[in-house]
């Protein structure tokens, strides 16, 4: 490819070309903790960065897309006493790798904006969970807490300007479910991530029955740059509605897997070049745009696309964490969606009736149907056991589970249908 | 306030009230299994998921608050699906095994499944089989059954204050379990049987015997602690088979201490006694009741002529009724004696002269929950009061400040805001320190006599601190447990409590001891003019005693005493539903019936009299007493016996305004000068939750808790290193000439030298005082 | 029941947190203990509860709801590959038999030597460097081929 494409590692990976880039000094050199700098030297007022942020476009990087300024705003101001800045780094979404790139090589970037966020939100300590699996970024993260403390960039009094802010990570065990929200916060309590119902919400009752706000890592780390450009430029990396670059993983069949942080809105077909292309040059056959929890599209309909959470959406699935699974024509989608439910099977955390008994009853016909055991009437069973799940469970697992079943059975149902029937595979 | 509307019915409802209980209040039925008055809503279940209007997905009732102008539609096709597939769900994996469960006729899940199942089951994979724990004798367990609503983990968190139920695992692999199946200790733990809406965990004593619709429920009052607690008495072929709580939120609300719950298998004890019995030249023989009753007007008649009237002493149970006691003092009275009193565990009784009338709690149970600081002196509080233990845990969960002196630190599974852990003696200075605290003279501590087992320091800004927690809020109590109504100084620790009570603007209560300790005042079961107190009557032996459902050696202060002052006796006639020690010490046994098996009145410890009727007929030829003491009466050519019904006694005994005569204070309160503690080794002698009554002894399943374990002999470090014995090591401790061999025990929350030996068990039943000097030494 | 340095790592842990919620440290106390014991028997589970003031029960509850702990003795070496979806399609089943293969135990199994635990581990996070396994709950290895699986294995006691 000629140009680069447009944004690429704009935003959070601007430092990835230097050795070490995760040292303190080597983010010092591209102008790191400028922002807080600013923040701090301007004392510019909280309302004025949640303004930019609004004027940004920023939208949760961690999968639902909420409007980041939105979420802010909601943070009681004169709240007396404590509040949480919670960062989420449990990453576990099948086919998600990127927050924990951002921890191994820019960690001090996603410091500098959970300070930026607790000067913000008027929080005096953010804790930032971490996915148990990848013990080394924890480390990292650890270290470069240190860091910043001995700079006197985090801790009491930062940088001379009175305000004090510490940031501890807390490690996971091992549970995709404590990236919801809300488990998080129950796990950071130190109990089974268990999600709460809402109402009320974090922003009111959070960690510790606190006032907490919790952003994903890409979220917080993508701070500091629209506080030091400002909302506009960050807006006009992407396109309206939808700022900023966005990092995506692209894994399954391509070439080159990794992550690509580019603009919002570049072409799918672009990302996928980036990637190296589909692997030995095979049919794309499909593409799940945004993690394993939504629903598959078949390749013609994402070379269509463009990366960014309206255009996935109109096409009926979601960018989701920005997490891209490329599938080329061997893939056998019963093999495929068996695999998957047997994740949210594994991963209810069985507080609720219909996840808790839903998930492992779809991942018993699938795993049936992939055994040539299907019956003619299970299709229309998961249809109806997936669509008894959404929508009425306390956490969005469920309709996470009920998805890519949805999915498969409307862009692949002939297959399905193809392993009931003749009791093997078709690819 | 808010309009809403459930089902195309306007109501007007308070901010902050969530759809369900919207919907409860206007009599509309949502159905649910996870949802709980009493405990947090943890919207785990989704039985309950309504259409909201405008909202785009169904909502869970229990967990969704009202807003103005909400409609919500409880049976509309979007509702019903959703709670159709709920249940769908919720059968996924549930054995449906109704014909052999425990819960069959009164599981939630059935009833709900019947309304809300699709008939045959969608679900064709293999169901999850869980295997089934061992906690503890109360509870049987069959947790394949388990719908995961986690009523049971929340109840040990939010109500019985310690966590034993949790939820194990995830996912479909979740399993309810206590840690390691170790058995519940709880003495609320009986309640998750009630909450459990399927037959997961069910009652082991009761298991297999009956179903639900077979039993007959009669109401009826727990007869054992103070509080009263309203019980549906469950029968069948004129047997009690089953306890269940009835909802009073001004009593027991919707629980029921295990004690409540289980005793009632000593009802069914086989030492039940049957028939009258009488000994003859050193033999027992049952006989009839007129050739009995002919035996003790006989024997009284006698001891009256040859030694006079004041030779007969009644001695009557707590847990007797309003008209037994009252017949026993009438009887009494008539015969000429004021010998009677049911204040068999109390040791100081200098008091009583200046009694204005029943101890009672001075406040209403409900209230107790509002308090905004407590002092409790004196009790062993989850033991002897489980449930008013609860209601002061629910203060302290909002706020309140719990203060404690008290010669044991059992763990009350809440905040304790200041402790003096005293040796009973030193109960008195301590309480008086607060009284100086609060009367203003803190700032010359000379004065305040220390204990000498205290540092100096420690004791007495511990007594400031309580004193500060007094001064503070509304509304506050000082209330006065079971140890401190057993004490050797009981009037000072009430004349100062009183005291602290006037200078604090608190409320001065007393935690009744059994269910009917105000009622046996009101009914006169105390020392008449120039009648002896229960203590005086075993200091000063009688000629002859008529004992009340009580068992000497286990409801007395000094168990050695009493059975010497039995044993020297020329007539001892023992009314009792229990054939028992008295076979040892009396002349005539008649059986009497328990509080099942006749009708009768307890007042509570808030003075509330709760009359009831006997659940199941009387056993053998069991009478109720208050027909024999009738009877007896006639038979001593006594006025005024003519009694038809025990209402008719009721009315008699329990006349005009009750509250009027319920008074705790002094008339004057003047304390002794406080003395220096007594030197040695104390013992602190309380009575084990499952041995206060003579019913609660005999229920086979509590007796296998760990609660109802052998005494030992517990002390601290340092006591058991003076005393020269190691922990775990048999010791002898010894009591006048009484002696027995325990296993020593150590216990650094102790004070120093106290021994903890509790009394009311037959295995300590030949010491002595229940808080006197004891002595401790290696055995062997 | 833990040793002092154990325990020093667990009161950094605790420190992380306000003074009153020490139960949030229960996970990483129990990783350390883990880490210590190789396992987490109930009694240490036990241990841990009570140096944090907990009910054992609350801290069995977490002990079992994160895949990470072990509550049966494990090998050595605990060996968790990753099969979740990209993985699979990026090779984690060759990756898988070629372990298997070589180690001849199956998932949730260990080598009669004890020195090597096999387990099916969900997505890592790292989907981009499929195949791969995580070790010893510490190190993710990544890209992995027979040759690499080969060498990883060599240079382990
Ligand atoms: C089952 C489940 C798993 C989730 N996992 C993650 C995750 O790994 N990382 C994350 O940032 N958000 C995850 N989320 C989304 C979070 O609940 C939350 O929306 C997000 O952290 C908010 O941050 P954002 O607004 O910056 O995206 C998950 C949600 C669900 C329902
Ligand atoms: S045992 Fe009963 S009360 Fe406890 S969670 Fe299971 S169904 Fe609910
Ligand atoms: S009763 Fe509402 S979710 Fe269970």
């Amino acid at each position: 490819m000629a140009n680069t494409p447009k944004g690429q590692n704009e935003v959070i990976f601007h430092s990835i070309h230097l050795p070490e880039s995760w040292k303190l000094a080597n983010y010092l050199s591209v102008g790191g903790y400028d922002a807080l700098k600013k923040v701090l030297a301007e004392k510019m007022p909280p309302d004025e960065i949640i303004n930019q942020l609004k004027i940004s476009a920023l939208r949760g990087r961690g999968g639902a897309g909420f409007p980041t300024g939105l979420k802010w705003s909601f943070m009681p101001r004169n709240y007396e006493g404590d509040k949480y800045l919670v960062c989420n780094s449990d990453e576990g979404e099948p086919g998600t790798f990127k927050d924990r790139d951002i921890i191994r090589y820019n960690p001090h970037q996603l410091i500098e904006g959970m300070i930026i966020g607790g000067y913000t939100l008027g929080a005096k300590v953010g804790y930032n969970y971490i996915h148990g699996e990848i013990w080394e970024a924890y480390e990292r993260f650890e270290e470069a807490l240190d860091e910043a403390r001995a700079a006197g960039l985090l801790g009491r009094n930062i940088l001379g300007s009175g305000l004090d802010f510490d940031i501890h990570a807390h490690h996971g065990f091992g549970a995709y479910v404590c990236g919801e929200e809300t488990a998080l916060l129950e796990s950071i309590e130190g109990k089974k991530g268990q999600p709460r119902f809402k109402p009320p919400f974090p922003a009111s009752f959070g960690l510790y029955g606190k006032p907490t706000t919790i952003n994903n890592t890409e979220t917080l780390a993508s701070i500091p740059y629209i506080v030091k450009h400002g909302g506009q430029k960050f807006l006009e990396l992407g396109k309206p509605n939808n700022g900023g670059t966005k990092i995506f993983s692209v894994s399954g069949h391509v070439n080159s897997p990794g992550n690509f942080e580019v603009a919002m809105g570049t072409p799918f077909s672009e990302l996928l070049a980036m990637a190296g292309g589909v692997r030995g040059g095979r049919k794309l056959k499909a593409v799940i745009p945004g993690g394993s929890s939504v629903p598959v599209l078949p390749g013609e309909i994402m070379m269509q696309l463009t990366m960014d959470y309206d255009s996935i959406a109109q096409a009926g699935s979601y960018l989701g964490a920005g997490s891209v699974i490329v599938m080329d024509d061997t893939v056998c989608m019963v093999r495929a969606l068996e695999r998957l439910s047997y994740f949210y099977f594994e991963e209810s955390c069985g507080q609720c009736t219909p996840c808790r008994e839903g998930t492992g009853w779809l991942y018993r016909i699938i795993h049936r149907i992939e055994h040539g055991l299907g019956r003619p009437e299970d299709l229309d069973l998961l249809d109806s056991v997936a669509g008894n799940i959404s929508g009425r469970t306390i956490c969005a697992l469920g309709d996470a589970a009920a998805m890519p079943v949805q999915g498969m059975l409307k862009h692949f149902r002939h297959e399905f249908e193809h392993h009931i029937q003749h009791k093997k595979c078709m690819v | 306030m808010l309009n809403i509307e459930i089902d195309g019915k306007q109501l007007t409802v308070e901010p902050g009230t969530t759809i369900i209980d919207a919907a409860d209040a206007a009599g509309i039925y949502i159905p649910r299994f996870c949802y709980h008055k009493k405990l947090s809503v943890a919207a785990n279940c989704r039985m309950c998921l309504v259409q909201v209007e405008k909202a785009p997905k169904p909502m869970p009732a229990c967990a969704t608050p009202v807003t103005d102008g909400m409609k919500v539609m409880t049976r509309s096709e979007t509702a019903l699906k959703a709670q159709k597939a709920v249940m769908e769900f919720l059968l996924v994996n549930h054995p449906l095994d109704c014909p052999i469960c425990d819960q069959g006729g009164e599981c939630q899940l059935q009833d709900l499944a019947v309304g809300y199942g699709m008939g045959n089951s969608r679900y064709a994979e293999e169901k999850r089989v869980v295997l089934n724990k061992n906690i503890g004798p109360l509870i049987s367990t069959d947790m394949t059954r388990c719908i995961h609503c986690t009523r049971c983990v929340r109840f040990g968190q939010e109500i019985a204050g310690i966590m034993e139920m949790g939820q194990i695992g995830r996912g479909e692999h979740s399993e309810i379990t206590t840690f390691i199946e170790s058995s519940i200790g709880s003495e609320l733990s009986g309640n998750i049987i009630d909450l459990c809406p399927v037959g997961a965990l069910t009652s082991k004593p009761f298991r297999y015997s009956a179903r639900g619709w077979e039993l007959t429920t009669r109401p009826s009052i727990s007869p054992h602690d103070g509080l009263g607690a309203n019980l549906a008495v469950e029968t069948k072929n004129n047997r009690v088979f089953r306890v269940l709580p009835r909802d009073n939120e001004e009593i027991n609300e919707c629980w029921l201490s295990d004690k409540d719950r289980f005793a009632y298998e000593g009802l069914n004890s086989p030492e039940r006694l049957q028939r009258p019995m009488v000994k003859r030249y050193g033999e027992w023989r049952e006989c009839d009741w007129p050739e009995a009753l002919e035996a003790v007007a006989g024997g009284l008649k006698r001891v009256r002529t040859e030694n006079g009237d004041a030779q007969i002493g009644a001695l009557a149970s707590p847990h007797a009724t309003v008209e037994e006691l009252y017949l026993l003092q009438k009887l009494m009275h008539g015969i000429g004696s004021g010998n009677v009193d049911h204040r068999l565990r109390q040791s100081d009784f200098s008091a009583d002269a200046n009694l204005q009338g029943a101890p009672w709690l001075g406040m209403a149970i409900a209230e107790l929950e509002k308090l905004d600081s407590v002092l409790v002196v004196g009790s062993t509080l989850r033991a002897d009061h489980p449930l008013l233990a609860h209601r002061l845990r629910q203060a302290v969960k909002r706020g309140a400040q719990l203060n404690l002196i008290n010669p044991v630190d059992d763990d009350l599974l809440c905040n304790v805001a200041n402790k003096a852990i005293v040796a009973p003696d030193a109960m008195v200075q301590a309480l008086d320190q607060v009284r100086r605290a609060l009367a203003g003279s803190e700032s010359s501590p000379e004065s305040t006599v220390l204990s000498p087992e205290m540092p100096y320091g420690t004791q007495h800004s511990i007594a400031l601190a309580i004193a500060a927690s007094l001064r503070q809020g509304e509304r506050k109590a000082v209330l006065l447990g079971n140890l401190a109504q057993h004490h050797p100084r009981y009037a000072e620790l009430h004349a100062l409590a009183q005291q602290v009570a006037e200078l604090a603007g608190a409320k001065l209560g007393f935690l009744g001891e059994a269910a009917n300790s105000v009622g046996a005042c009101l009914a006169g079961a105390v020392p008449g003019n120039d009648g002896m107190n229960a203590g005086k009557m075993v200091e000063d032996p009688r000629r002859a005693y008529i004992l009340l459902g009580v068992e000497a050696e286990l409801d007395s202060y000094n168990p050695a005493r009493i059975l010497a002052a039995l044993q020297s006796a020329q007539l001892v006639v023992a009314l009792s539903p229990y054939k028992h020690h008295a076979l040892d010490y009396a002349h005539v046994l008649l059986p009497v019936a328990p509080f099942s098996e006749t009708s009768g009145t307890f007042v509570s410890t808030e003075g509330r009299a709760q009359s009831f009727s006997a659940a199941v007929k009387p056993l053998g030829e069991t009478r109720p007493a208050w027909k024999v003491l009738r009877v007896l009466g006639n038979l001593m050519e006594l006025p005024g016996f003519d009694y038809e019904s025990s209402e008719q006694v009721r009315a008699e005994a329990l006349h005009g305004d009750l509250s009027a005569k319920l008074n705790n204070q002094l008339k004057a309160p003047v304390a002794k000068p406080v003395g220096a503690a007594a030197g040695g080794l104390q013992r602190i002698g309380e009575v084990p939750m499952y041995h206060a009554d003579s019913i609660v002894r005999r229920a086979t399943a509590l007796q296998k808790t760990a609660a109802a374990g052998m005494p030992a002999a517990t002390m601290n470090g340092e006591t058991l290193d003076r005393a020269g014995v190691a922990e775990g090591t048999d010791v002898i401790v010894r009591q006048g000439a009484g002696s027995v061999v325990l296993k020593a025990v150590r216990d650094d929350r102790l004070p120093n030298d106290c021994v903890r030996v509790p009394a009311g068990h037959p295995a300590t039943a030949m010491l002595g005082g229940m808080l006197d000097e004891i002595v401790v030494g290696r055995a062997g | 029941m833990l040793t002092p340095e154990s325990l020093k790592k667990i009161d950094r842990e605790v420190a992380k947190y306000p003074p009153e919620h020490k139960q949030s440290a229960v996970m990483s106390a129990l990783r350390i203990a883990q880490d210590e014991k190789g396992w987490l028997a109930p009694e240490t589970i036990a241990f841990v509860a009570h140096y944090l003031g907990m009910q054992p029960i609350a801290a069995q509850e977490v002990a079992t709801f994160y895949n990470m702990y072990d509550l049966k003795p494990v090998g050595k070496h605990k060996i968790t590959v990753c099969t979740n979806l990209s993985c699979t399609l990026m090779g984690a089943e060759s990756a898988v038999e070629y372990l298997q293969r070589k180690l001849g135990i199956g998932f949730g199994e260990t080598t009669p030597d004890g020195r090597f635990t096999l387990k099916e581990g969900e997505c890592m996070g790292a989907c981009g460097d499929a195949p791969l396994f995580q070790l010893n709950n510490k190190k993710i290895c990544a890209n992995l081929s027979p040759e690499t699986i080969d060498a990883i294995l060599a240079g382990l006691d």
